[in-house]
């Protein structure tokens, strides 16, 4: 049809747009961790890439989620064509805030990272996020959509408790001020409220 | 009044701040440092004020402590910009920002409690008689990061002695000022302001403990916590109150401020101590900043390192129960 080659072509223009967006977070990390000029990530430069990963990690869960919402609230339903690629990017941060910790932080200390993980409940929770995410993503697939059927909804409902132990984990970490976590956590309880509905 | 020289005479035997400005800040100094400072500013805002080297009166006559560490100190761009200054705000970045405009002279003191010269008194009276020190400690955070600070200061115990505690006094008390409108983080609840900390009369006595008026030889800037703070080398940094506002002699212990606020993560003693883990994180290791991505943690020692001198303080007592 006439419309479905104009709009797929706006997905493929749009696309690797939203793509280099999606990375220029991190290339801004990356210019100030390399850079001569330096400074750019301040007086403790680990501590602060920890930091904007594990931000941007939440953010792209929040806009994944934020997604369904949307759509139901404007009817634009092309809104779901960009979902996956925001699901992936929130595994991506994720991913690089967990090495960012794993390999800069403690310095691939196995003893060291597995002592947090069990005995350090922000991290516990931390981890549980990743892990969870590790499924989410492996069956992002078009393939793995079709192939899992009505259990890929099931399964992708995991995200939900993904974003929680995210915001949890941003929570139990903060030394005093809560202010931000809190943020975070009201525009999650606004996303998943939203999806509530009363049994008709 | 303090008899200050003009910048161009400094006493040669203090640490020159220049001798540690780094390549990276000589680039800064000619101007290539822009995009960087534009890009980065984008992640994140920045300390613009400790952006700009060194600033602030330079101080006469500053003799050597032997007691300083030989460990080089950080950079003064890393000190005055990365700060834990909550009466300007939670970030680390906070308080070189919104403490420029704080102005800290005049600045008088209360001295209270049980001792025979309690009474109001002006900073000049106060640090004035006194020789000023270089003391380069190494400084332990809480949060498990350390610097080296070249401070300048007056013993605290020479303080004490001229308000002449009596046999009741047990304690040491000192408030920060409390002043929201000068210190827009007391704006917002985060602490039950004003900030609180104390020691013990020993502790206050011990010779390490000072009272910092410079840094660098310098004036201290705003937000290391101008004009005058306490710095207790072997306790973790938030011991070391800042702008000094009251001094109190008690027969009780005062609650500090963060005792207050988290009892189960922070103890009137908050002495260094890599085996006593705060609940929530290690405190076996820390980040020394201003060492780059790559350099990792080190191991944190007992009393900060200063166990020879200070652990005599603490004999008979529980340190785990004693956090
Ligand atoms: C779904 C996965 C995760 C998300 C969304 C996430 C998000 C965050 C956020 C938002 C912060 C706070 C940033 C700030 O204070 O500005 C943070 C901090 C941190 N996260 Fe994660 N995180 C995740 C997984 C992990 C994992 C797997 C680990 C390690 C095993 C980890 C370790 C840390 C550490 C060490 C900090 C900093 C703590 C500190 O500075 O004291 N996170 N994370």
């Amino acid at each position: 049809m006439q419309i479905d080659t104009s709009l797929s072509n706006f997905y493929r223009l749009t696309k690797p747009l939203i793509l280099l967006l999606g990375l220029l977070p991190l290339l801004i990390l990356m210019l100030g961790a390399f850079n001569i000029t330096d400074h750019g990530l301040g007086a403790n430069p680990i501590e602060k890439l920890l930091h904007e990963l594990g931000r941007w990690a939440l953010k792209f869960l929040l806009l994944t989620l934020a997604i369904t919402p949307l759509r139901r609230w404007t009817g634009w339903n092309w809104l779901i064509r960009y979902r996956r690629m925001l699901g992936l990017f929130a595994f991506f941060y994720a991913v690089i805030h967990f090495l960012t910790y794993a390999v800069l932080d403690q310095g691939l200390d196995i003893a060291a990272i597995a002592e947090d993980i069990v005995k350090r409940p922000y991290i516990t929770l931390g981890m549980t996020g990743l892990s969870l995410l590790i499924p989410l993503a492996l069956t992002s697939t078009r393939g793995m959509v079709r192939r899992l059927g009505r259990n890929w909804r099931k399964l992708h409902r995991l995200v939900y408790v993904v974003a929680i132990a995210g915001v949890w984990h941003f929570y139990w970490q903060v030394k005093l001020d809560t202010l931000e976590p809190l943020f975070y956590g009201l525009i999650l309880a606004v996303l998943l409220l939203s999806r509530w509905r009363p049994r008709r | 009044m303090l008899i200050r020289q003009k910048d161009d005479v400094r006493s040669s035997d203090i640490t020159a701040e220049a001798v540690y400005l780094s390549r990276r800040d000589l680039i800064k100094a000619a101007g290539i440092g822009v995009t960087g400072a534009v890009i980065s500013g984008s992640i994140g805002s920045r300390a613009i004020a400790a952006e700009n080297g060194p600033v602030g009166k330079i101080m006469a006559s500053v003799t050597k402590s032997p007691l300083s560490t030989a460990e080089s100190p950080n950079t003064w761009t890393d000190i005055t910009g990365y700060n834990n200054y909550y009466e300007f705000g939670t970030g680390k970045d906070d308080p070189s920002r919104f403490a420029v405009d704080f102005a800290p002279q005049p600045w008088r003191v209360k001295v209270s409690g049980e001792c025979n010269k309690p009474g109001n008194y002006n900073y000049e009276d106060l640090v004035s008689l006194h020789a000023l020190e270089e003391r380069i400690y190494r400084l332990r955070c809480v949060e498990a990061w350390s610097m080296v600070i070249p401070w300048v200061g007056i013993p605290l115990a020479s303080l004490v002695n001229r308000f002449e505690p009596n046999s009741n006094a047990r304690y040491v008390s000192f408030k920060t000022l409390h002043a929201p409108s000068r210190m827009p983080g007391q704006r917002r609840r985060i602490l039950d302001w004003p900030y609180v900390e104390g020691l013990t009369m020993a502790e206050a006595m011990h010779p390490l403990s000072i009272i910092a008026v410079g840094l660098y030889g310098r004036e201290l800037p705003n937000q290391n916590g101008a004009p005058m703070r306490l710095v207790v080398p072997w306790k973790y940094g938030f011991k070391s109150i800042k702008a000094i506002a009251e001094i109190s002699f008690t027969r009780k212990r005062p609650r500090s401020s963060w005792e207050q606020a988290a009892p189960s993560e922070y103890g009137f003693y908050a002495n260094v101590n890599p085996q006593v883990d705060h609940p929530r994180w290690s405190q076996a290791r820390e980040r020394p900043i201003g060492a780059g991505l790559f350099a990792g943690k080190k191991p944190t020692l007992m009393f900060n390192g200063y166990a020879e001198q200070v652990a005599s303080l603490y004999t008979g007592l529980d340190l785990r129960k004693n956090y």
